[in-house]
């Protein structure tokens, strides 16, 4: 069906290109209010201790100090899943974590304050191990949670996701003709790490009004969710451009809490801006996750059974810890089409700095943790991975629970084109020589390839309202709360919605993200852009498009249903000299309005394949990425630089390379973070680049007129499984650790000891 | 210029985006304290923000100026350390009359190639010290001069395909 689209599916620049390559584009730390303070955090050197005695009148009584804030003086506001997280608290969690808050007029007071703050602390034993933390007698980080297991939460209601039980595991490992089966982890707690750290500027309007200006990823949740933590206060969210999120910046309810709690007591705005160190060490890693279970196929493939335990390891606290849960356990049967579960989960607190919200979102965690197991299952029954796969993947008609606990049903595509597309592209039927065997071997070096798939349901999740705005000079103003942190999506919508309304695309822009101007939106999370913020907005395009017709219809003398427009001017289908322009249909002191909405439709999964071809040194240990492919089906590309540039996004954001390289090294002797800097925790850079290609497929989709699906967040997740499959199958022997670092190649080949 | 040891200099003279700045050494605002870094005057004392921080070490090339030609750290270099020196940054390129991006900016414009664009002023300086110096540099030799450049988002393949098309377009 040929798409005669004017500016879908073709390149156009970004609308803040101008301001990102001049400069101009102003990030949080840009942000300069007439007045404003620096607050600065006093952070505990031990993992886990009480606070025998505070003493804070040296800090107090230092040129330049504005406010000090302990425990003992903080408003009474928490955050967490419960909410079981104060502003400060008398007792510290990990290394990092906040004792005392300082508001300060330059950045030296506040170093010298810190230093001045006098801290007695009551050292406690810590736990880093999370089965260790669930034992009798392990040192327990919270009152709540007894045995250091975090409760469960209504993240997304009553019914929200805790497991997966269905059907009967027992027949199905009965039916199964391999069963594998062990405990697998994927606990290094990488960091997604964007190149800017976080921030938050917080100034109170007056007792119950607080303006908040962040770099967000999802500009609203500083309104809707912080309110919440608060005791409701009126909170304006201002988002500035954010420089890199992958979900880690949708918010920062710590920052916030900081900069707002200073803002209060000093009158004037405050200013959290993280350094680097404490980007690191204080914000937020990756979910721990280690799977005991064992997963039963028949010999074509047919998963016949899954059953075990996920333990999740949040850290000092959980944040939205219950809702990765969820969703991990809904991405798990997208994956693996199976009648038989029984999976259950455990949320469990340790000593170091909290997991939280990043790309992958509990899926990345489970899926790679189980990708050991699935490799060994695969390697018994002597089966292709792409056939198992394809095979697996859900496909239409196929019924999977989501996170809410309802019962969908897939009316979405079968991405079996997909993954023959990308597997031609890359080879795959000459690289892949069988289970641990290499592609190629040239002395030392051994080739081997690996693949892996990831997909959500999230694409059309949580509700999205937009407004547009038909203005007189044929301009339309989009009003919608929308970030800009990396996607392009402000873009994007604006694309699209110049496509409804025929307008050049320099004529149609987007208010700032700010909750006072623009309506509710849950935000840029999971792959929502496109379906879910794009039907808001289409809709709005589409109803500000009947009204200005049914405004014209008198002046034209014609029904709305003949009409069509272009350029701001408005004529008849088949008789286009009959023209009136928008101006004239509006008059000059008039705006015409129309209003859009989503609903939450979790009946489309996106999904992803990714293939990677790698280069094992088996002398050295060395592990180099060759070539990575990634294939996918998105119905109908927006902004094809945008779309790859997601795709891409594959080896950064804590995704494929903490197969690799990349992982967060606590001692746990002490508790610290080891490689807490940009130079010691490892990252790649334009040396390494591997090979790089995108198949994406553009078959309709049952979404909305443009019939597009996201993919943004999913190409990070099926990255680490695929490395250790093709790493597996270069040197001939199951590896199972997250990241294969040379000396961890070097022990399981046996040439060094552990 | 004094460069005689142990004589403490009043004032620093920079030229900035060839504008010349004569700041008094000193602790109070507006002024440049032994301790700040040049990335610190550009950015706190001459309001020249397009020049980012990322992580302050030194490690990820994103506060990247030219100075006198060579691309270097602005949040290594001590401003007091600068004195004569003649600095370019992000909102130097463009020409100061017409606006007109310089070719470099222009392909990045055109190459989409940035995501969040917090890295992106740097790497179009490091890129625009390369071209001056090697106006048809390949893509090893691009990639090489961009190794020290930290992007999260991966734009990195979009960059390199930037600044290749803006070198042919310099030969």
């Amino acid at each position: 069906m040929p798409k005669n689209y004017r500016f879908l599916g073709k390149a156009t620049p970004r609308k803040d290109a101008l301001e990102i390559v001049t400069g101009k584009a102003k990030y949080i730390d840009d942000i300069r209010p007439a007045a404003m303070l620096h607050g600065k955090v006093l952070r505990s050197p031990y993992p886990h201790a009480e606070i025998r005695h505070i003493d804070t009148a040296r800090a107090e009584a230092l040129a330049g100090v504005k406010a000090v804030l302990t425990y003992k003086n903080v408003p009474p506001w928490r955050t967490g899943m419960p909410k079981h997280m104060p502003v400060l608290d008398r007792k510290v969690r990990y290394v990092g974590d906040a004792v005392a808050l300082v508001a300060t007029e330059t950045l030296e007071a506040a170093a010298g304050a810190l230093d001045l703050i006098e801290v007695e602390y009551e050292k406690m034993a810590a736990v880093y191990d999370m089965e260790a933390a669930l034992e009798p007698g392990a040192p327990l980080l919270h009152e709540a949670f007894p045995n250091n297991l975090v409760s469960k939460f209504p993240a997304f209601g009553p019914k929200t996701l805790t497991k997966v039980v269905r059907g009967d595991v027992e027949k199905g490992f009965e039916d199964a003709d391999f069963i594998s089966e062990g405990t697998f982890g994927y606990e290094n707690v990488a960091n997604p790490l964007p190149i800017e750290p976080p921030g938050v500027i917080a100034q109170w309007e007056d007792d119950q009004r607080l303006t908040v200006w962040s770099g967000t990823q999802s500009a609203s949740w500083h309104r809707w969710i912080m309110q919440s933590k608060m005791g409701f206060p009126d909170i304006r969210a201002i988002t500035t451009q954010c420089g890199g999120s992958f979900g880690s910046k949708n918010y920062a309810p710590q920052c916030l809490f900081y900069a707002a709690a200073l803002a209060r007591v000093t009158g004037i705005a405050v200013k959290v801006y993280y350094s680097k160190d404490e980007h690191f060490g204080a914000f937020v890693l990756r979910l721990g996750s280690r799977f005991r279970g064992r997963i039963g196929i028949k010999k074509d493939g047919t998963v016949t059974a899954v059953a075990g335990s996920w333990m999740v390891d949040t850290g000092s606290y959980s944040d939205m810890t219950q809702s990765q849960i969820a969703v991990g356990c809904g991405e798990a049967q997208l994956m693996l089409k199976s009648e038989n579960w029984d999976l259950a989960t455990k949320v469990i607190c340790t000593n170091r700095c909290a997991s939280g919200v990043i790309r992958g979102f509990g899926g990345q965690e489970l899926e790679s943790a189980l990708a050991p197991i699935l490799a060994d299952v695969m390697a018994k029954a002597d089966l292709d991975p792409v056939q198992f796969f394809k095979k697996n993947y859900v496909k239409p008609g196929d019924r999977y629970v989501w996170r809410e606990g309802n019962h969908w049903t897939c009316r979405g595509k079968d991405y079996s084109e997909a993954m023959e597309e990308g597997a031609r592209a890359f080879g795959w039927k000459d690289k892949w020589k069988g289970w641990l065997k290499p592609t190629a071997v040239d002395g030392a070096k051994r080739i081997g390839v690996g693949v892996g798939i990831h997909g959500n349901a999230d694409v059309g999740e949580d509700d999205s309202e937009a407004y547009i705005r038909l203005n007189a000079d044929g301009t339309a103003t989009i009003h919608a709360s929308v970030s800009e942190s990396g996607m392009g999506q402000r873009s994007n919508l604006c694309k699209m919605a110049a496509e409804v309304l025929q307008l050049p695309l320099e004529h149609v822009h987007m208010t700032p993200p700010d909750t006072l101007v623009n309506p509710f939106d849950f935000g840029l999370v999971g792959s929502r852009g496109t379906y879910a913020v794009g039907s808001a907005i289409i809709g709005a395009a589409e109803d500000a498009l009947q009204k200005l017709f049914e405004l014209t219809a008198p002046k034209l003398g014609a029904d709305p249903k003949e009409m069509e427009t272009a350029d701001g001017r408005i004529f008849i289908r088949d008789n286009p000299d009959r023209v009136i322009s928008w101006s004239k249909a509006i008059g000059i002191m008039h705006t015409v309005t129309g209003f859009g909405t989503h609903k939450a439709d979790y009946s489309v999964p996106n999904f992803i394949i990714l293939f990677v071809e790698v280069e094992v040194d088996i002398g050295t240990g060395a592990l180099k990425v060759c070539k990575v492919l990634t294939a996918t089906d998105v119905g109908q590309i927006i902004d094809p630089p945008s779309l790859e540039g997601q795709l891409y996004g594959a080896l950064g954001s804590a995704g494929l390379d903490t197969a690799v390289f990349e992982e967060t090294i606590i001692d746990r002797n002490s508790g610290h973070m080891l490689n807490m800097n940009m130079t010691d925790y490892k990252w790649r850079t334009f040396a390494d680049l591997p090979e790089f290609e995108n198949v994406i497929l553009e078959t309709p989709f049952p979404t909305h007129r443009f019939k597009a699906i996201g993919v943004g967040e999913v190409a990070t997740s099926p990255g680490p499984g695929a490395v250790l499959m093709a790493a597996s199958n270069a040197v001939g022997k199951h590896l199972h650790h997250y990241p294969l670092t040379p000396n961890r190649i070097l022990e399981a080949l046996g040439r060094v000891e552990r | 210029m004094n460069r005689s040891i142990g004589k403490e200099r009043k004032t620093i003279a920079l030229t900035v985006n060839g504008v010349s700045h004569e700041l008094e050494v000193g602790n109070r605002p507006f002024q440049v304290a032994p301790s700040h870094t040049l990335a610190h005057t550009l950015r706190e004392t001459l309001n020249l923000t397009g020049t980012k921080v990322g992580c302050d070490q030194g490690a990820c090339g994103s506060c990247t100026v030219i100075m006198d030609g060579t691309p270097i750290l602005s949040c290594m270099t001590l401003t007091v350390e600068c004195h004569g020196r003649e600095i370019t940054t992000i909102e130097g390129l463009a020409d100061k009359r017409s606006g007109k991006l310089d070719p470099l900016q222009q392909a990045f414009v055109d190459h989409t190639a940035f995501q969040c664009g917090f890295c992106t002023p740097g790497m179009i300086m490091a890129s625009k010290s390369l071209l001056d110096r090697n106006p048809s540099a390949d893509r090893h030799t691009v990639k090489e001069a961009l190794s020290g450049h930290y992007c999260r988002c991966i734009s990195h393949y979009q960059v390199v395909d930037a600044v290749m098309a803006a070198a042919k377009k310099e030969v």
